[in-house]
């Protein structure tokens, strides 16, 4: 059972045509990352995790010296904790934002500290929304309606009915 | 009454006890709804990487604070790890004595910072008992030919 990479990714879907959200979470705690990643799953997304910010930015092709060649890598949303070491999740959210073929990916900023400095902060830094932990169904479920707004290249056949 | 409507009874009731007597909170019957036939284990598997993790952030608590000149931010850094994951899994006991370790991490108590690793070892040991013997009485009702609902 021990994942000894830094991603792990969920089963996608056999099909490719009627495409489930591709969810990036960030977190540097297992059983969060456990949670968030059955959270999303639960909600109809594919899931993809990573450790901490330096390994989501190699995964999206933004680390220092990586030249973005991802042109098939879709992620719609991104979910990241506040609190990591090395990188905080407003500096990977300042660099996701930052960068010409991600910026207009959903950054969620997720914290176990409510902190209005903070939160302004992220929210300042373009973060599309800043929630508490712990994380429950219903918060991936208010993520996952942001998603189906169009957002690169948006879903074929995705259904608006709830 | 039948075998399985009385081990669903008793199912029910030992439930209740978990939550009034604040073992668990609502933030675990959030990961009892995330369970269901794609992932009829999930409860149990975070769970048990819950205690993996409890135990080693534990033990190196221990380390720390037996030290001569002691590290109260190492400490006060794995007491935030810990605080995170039980708040994560519901375990609220413990999530409640982290909330006091931090305040002894923070006045660099060394003795307040040793009661708590007592009490978070002792509360670690029971919910361990209690979420066994709840699995137990899940696997009982499943075999018995009912299913296990979530609590709502």
């Amino acid at each position: 059972m021990a994942n000894t990479s830094s991603f792990s990714s969920s089963p996608s879907t056999k099909f490719s045509f009627d495409e489930k959200p591709h969810v990036l979470a960030v977190d540097d705690n297992l059983i969060d990352r456990k949670v968030i990643e059955r959270l999303f799953i639960n909600s109809t997304c594919k899931v993809t995790t990573a450790e901490n910010g330096k390994r989501a930015l190699e995964y999206l092709g933004l680390a220092d010296g990586q030249h973005p060649n991802h042109n098939d890598l879709k992620v719609n949303l991104i979910i990241t904790d506040y609190s990591m070491p090395g990188m905080t999740g407003y500096e990977l959210l300042k660099r996701i934002k930052e960068s010409p073929t991600m910026k207009e990916i959903p950054v969620v900023v997720v914290s176990s500290e409510n902190i209005p400095t903070r939160i302004n902060q992220c929210m300042q830094g373009g973060a599309q929304e800043f929630l508490l932990k712990p994380l429950q169904l219903s918060d991936a479920t208010k993520l996952r309606c942001h998603i189906k707004k169009p957002l690169q290249g948006g879903f074929a056949g995705e259904d608006d009915h709830a | 009454m039948d075998v399985l409507s009385q081990l669903q009874r008793q199912l029910a009731d030992f439930l209740a006890s978990l939550y009034r007597e604040g073992f668990v909170d609502d933030q675990f019957t959030q990961l009892q709804k995330l369970q269901d036939e794609s992932s009829p284990d999930f409860v149990m598997e975070v769970v048990s990487l819950f205690f993996e993790d409890c135990e080693k952030l534990v033990n190196n608590m221990a380390k720390v604070l037996e030290q001569q000149v002691v590290d109260f931010k190492q400490v006060d850094s794995h007491v935030h790890q810990l605080k995170g994951s039980s708040s994560s899994i519901g375990a609220a006991r413990i999530r409640n004595v982290c909330i006091a370790f931090k305040t002894f991490c923070e006045a660099q108590n060394r003795e307040g910072c040793l009661r708590c690793l007592q009490q978070v070892n002792h509360e670690h040991a029971q919910l361990k008992a209690n979420l066994q013997s709840l699995f137990t009485l899940e696997r009982q009702i499943v075999a018995a030919g009912g299913s296990v609902p979530a609590m709502q």
